[in-house]
């Protein structure tokens, strides 16, 4: 059984990152479960946590009035959930739905976020590593939207 | 050329002759040769005058043929003039070529009968109810005819309706003694002079020793034919003013591609600007595909009859003009007559060459006559060289 | 590669087949069983090749078989209902009669992926011409190493082939990813596109053939993913589509630049048309 503290310090997004915050992310980790059916977070709620799933299946839903809400994606082992509370207003954008019984690494966001504000050298490694799951996202998002799939072109 | 074996390339070959290689035959006498030929059973095709061009069309005597006419070519025009004398050939191309029978724009494959939920294929009609013999045939022609066999008889599969008309067909190949402005033959190694395998190699001369035809057989078939007419023997002089007048005629012609390098060329000027000077011109009306005696693209076409119980599929030429000639799922894939008519000029001059081990060009210059706009093959290819615009305005 | 089951003297002459069976797979998609009206083996054909299935008084088309090739009393495809002929061949009854031309063209690299890992990537109606390789390596378990399916498809109704893709996961070695692009009320799967599975995929790139079928769209972006994850483009390979009229090389529709996808393919090594892929209008 793995502890906090090498599953963090061993994921890619956090490699490469000082040792002292590194630490510091962990101090402030906890495990969590979610069962399916469970909201982790809905759109408009404040964004302070994110997190990194171990086990299970998250969707990324879209609440839309009058609709039941619209999966535009799902997140499985080892993807990290939320980057809302990274950047102002720090609300979560999206709803984020249990699929599947999860487990997840919770991680102080707003303790983090602190930190990138006081120190710039961490606020840019941070960002860089956003930048490429959101880069990623954005790319199959593109994709998706071509609906290559359909009968009509 | 023994009946069923197609040479593919190579100088016209003799085997089993018994007459000396060159033979005079009086222009007199060519009426018996076309007799003969109607004797043997063959329809006899050759170049006739019709609606102000000279077409190909069947022939039973010498006057059918184009006495005394030639043409004058350019870009985007063609005309029949007046000679001066009274040659037989004394033309270059017209716009058909041999593949007007030997790979007709119109075939049926088959037929198929309905019995209730079933059917039943009938694979009649194959055989074409007469032989052609083409009288007529110039150099580039014969070339193309070779480069067809490749295309439909020498690769994973055999077209059989193409491999029946042409093992029956007897060609009698009249080389030119002049060229027309659009020609490039000499360029393309396709001519003036004849390569490769045919029935009988005819020359035609006018002058001082009257008019006459040199004549070479280039089969048994040919030899066999030559014996059944009054030929006497070819002299010294005879033989090098065919050889000049072959020269003649490559030295007439102010057109030429430059091949070499041609495949890179093509292949990797995809996204060259002249595409699109190219493609404000072309009107992708597809006359250049119907004119090139190379160009073998076809569709397939089902239909059944008003009862349902009968359907036929028919072959028909088609052109990489059309937009539907690549159409798939979700629309066609060249749509712009920029894709269209780069398609068709990398194929001709480059793919080709990947595909089938030559070039698919043998320089005749129809697509150059009747282009309605006047694009011209040897100018573009030279623009795409010289990284810029040249020649038609 | 041909076989001989097609006719030797005019590859243009339709045989007759029987319909045996016509299943449906999803709305538009249905399965078409065919026997060779006169028995024996007309249903020889190397996965990844095609045939030319003619509907009396209709058309013709190229479908790509999609059945096991062990199976040679039997030819089986999976046609999409798009147009005039599709929906033709989808509405033949038990007992009608289609005509058959083939199998033509090239086939998956089934001999060469020996001894290595196969990772099947497939998209929508992609996955019929890979089914034929799926059921070889399965058949022939020893002689492959991992298999990784890796399955996208647009939405959950329009997923092919259900229950053998479950089936297909519980083979040792063998891992089957699905997801769709758009889930719906009561998908518990993936969402997102096809390249988001690959994170997920347990692969060993440089012991691994990859073979990929679906829009051409798709299949780039599988490319360019296969290819980040460290697989040698010579083991990469597609199956391309282009309009045909013969099938057999002589009516010149299906030309990829200097390539004849009815005969150098429909299955070409990526390094084959790697260049041509990003050329608009090819």
């Amino acid at each position: 059984m793995e502890t906090l503290e090498r599953i963090i310090a061993k994921h890619p997004f956090f490699v490469g990152l000082d040792d002292g915050f590194t630490n510091l992310m962990v101090s402030c980790a906890s495990n969590v479960r979610f069962k399916a059916g469970d909201y982790i977070f809905k759109e408009g709620d404040p964004a302070n946590t994110f997190y990194l799933i171990r086990e299970g299946r998250v969707a990324v839903e879209v609440f839309a009035p009058q609709h039941k809400p619209i999966i535009v994606a799902t997140l499985g082992v080892g993807e990290i959930l939320g980057w809302s509370w990274l950047l102002p207003p720090y609300h979560w954008k999206n709803h984020a739905h249990v699929v599947e019984d999860t487990r997840a690494i919770a991680l102080d966001g707003k303790c983090l976020r602190t930190k990138c504000e006081q120190n710039h050298d961490l606020g840019y490694e941070v960002l860089k590593r956003f930048a490429r799951i959101i880069e990623q996202r954005l790319e199959a998002t593109r994709l998706q939207l071509l609906d290559v799939y359909s009968a009509r072109r | 050329m023994t009946a069923g074996h197609v040479l593919a390339t190579g100088e016209a070959t003799s085997p089993g002759v018994s007459q000396p290689a060159f033979r005079v035959l009086d222009a007199s006498q060519l009426q018996k040769l076309i007799d003969e030929l109607l004797r043997r059973d063959y329809e006899v095709i050759g170049p006739t005058v019709r609606d102000g061009a000279i077409v190909y069309d069947r022939v039973s005597s010498v006057e059918d043929l184009p006495v005394g006419w030639t043409d004058e070519q350019e870009p985007g025009h063609y005309r029949l003039k007046r000679r001066q004398d009274q040659a037989l050939f004394g033309y270059a191309v017209g716009p058909q070529s041999c593949k007007k029978y030997l790979h007709p724009a119109d075939a049926r494959l088959w037929s198929a009968e309905r019995e209730g939920s079933l059917f039943r294929i009938f694979n009649n009609d194959t055989q074409p109810k007469q032989r052609y013999a083409f009288l007529g045939v110039r150099a580039c022609e014969l070339m193309a005819i070779a480069l067809q066999d490749h295309v439909l008889l020498d690769e994973s599969y055999r077209d059989p309706n193409y491999g029946q008309r042409r093992a029956g067909a007897f060609t009698i190949v009249m080389q030119c003694t002049q060229a027309a402005a659009t020609c490039f033959c000499a360029s393309m190694g396709a001519g003036p002079g004849a390569r490769g395998g045919c029935d009988l190699v005819f020359t035609e001369l006018l002058g001082p020793k009257g008019h006459r035809f040199v004549v070479k057989a280039g089969s048994e078939r040919g030899d066999e034919l030559l014996t059944a007419l009054e030929t006497s023997s070819a002299s010294e002089e005879d033989v090098q003013a065919v050889a000049t007048a072959l020269q003649v005629a490559a030295s007439q012609q102010v057109r030429s591609i430059d091949t070499s390098g041609i495949k890179e060329l093509l292949y990797e000027n995809f996204e060259h600007s002249q595409w699109d000077r190219l493609a404000a011109r072309c009107l992708t009306c597809a006359n250049c595909t119907m004119v090139c005696p190379t160009c073998f693209c076809t569709t397939v076409e089902d239909m059944s009859d008003v009862t349902g119980n009968h359907a036929e599929r028919w072959r028909r030429w088609d052109s990489c003009f059309t937009l539907s000639f690549s159409y798939i799922h979700g629309g066609s894939i060249r749509t712009s007559a920029k894709a269209r008519y780069r398609q068709w000029m990398t194929h001709k001059l480059a793919s080709w060459i990947d595909q089938f081990g030559t070039s698919g060009c043998v320089g005749c210059g129809r697509c150059i006559t009747w282009c309605p706009v006047g694009i011209d093959i040897t100018a573009e290819v030279r623009a795409l060289r010289e990284g810029g615009e040249h020649g038609n305005p | 590669m041909t076989m001989a089951t097609t006719s030797v003297t005019d590859p243009m002459l339709p045989r007759p087949y029987l319909v045996r069976e016509v299943g449906k797979e999803t709305p538009d998609t249905f399965t078409l069983t065919l026997d060779p009206e006169n028995g024996a083996n007309g249903g020889l054909f190397l996965p990844g090749q095609f045939s030319m299935l003619w509907v009396f008084g209709v058309g013709e088309l190229p479908i790509s078989i999609s059945g096991d090739p062990a199976l040679p009393d039997r030819l089986v495809y999976t046609v999409r209902s798009v147009g005039q002929a599709t929906h033709a061949l989808v509405s033949q009854h038990v007992g009608d009669s289609v005509g058959v031309r083939g199998p033509f063209g090239a086939g998956w690299p089934a001999q060469a992926a020996r001894g290595r890992d196969v990772i099947v990537v497939a998209g929508g109606i992609g996955l019929a011409p890979l089914r034929p390789l799926i059921y070889h390596v399965l058949r022939n378990r020893q002689d492959y190493g991992r298999l990784v399916v890796l399955y996208g498809a647009r939405s959950p109704r329009e997923l092919l082939y259900r229950k053998e893709l479950a089936s297909w996961a519980r083979h040792r070695e063998t891992q089957v990813l699905v997801t769709v692009d758009y889930g719906g009320l009561g998908w518990r799967g993936h969402v997102g596109v096809v390249t988001t599975l690959f994170k997920y995929a347990r692969l060993q790139p440089a012991r691994s053939v990859a073979t990929i079928c679906g829009p051409e769209i798709m299949m780039r972006f599988v490319t360019r993913e296969l290819e980040t994850q460290g697989l040698a483009r010579d083991d990469i390979y597609l199956s391309m589509e282009r309009n045909m009229k013969c099938g057999v090389g002589f009516c010149g529709h299906c030309q990829y630049e200097k390539h004849f996808v009815c005969k150098d393919g429909p299955v070409f090594r990526y390094e084959q048309v790697r260049s041509l892929l990003e050329k608009y209008e090819l």
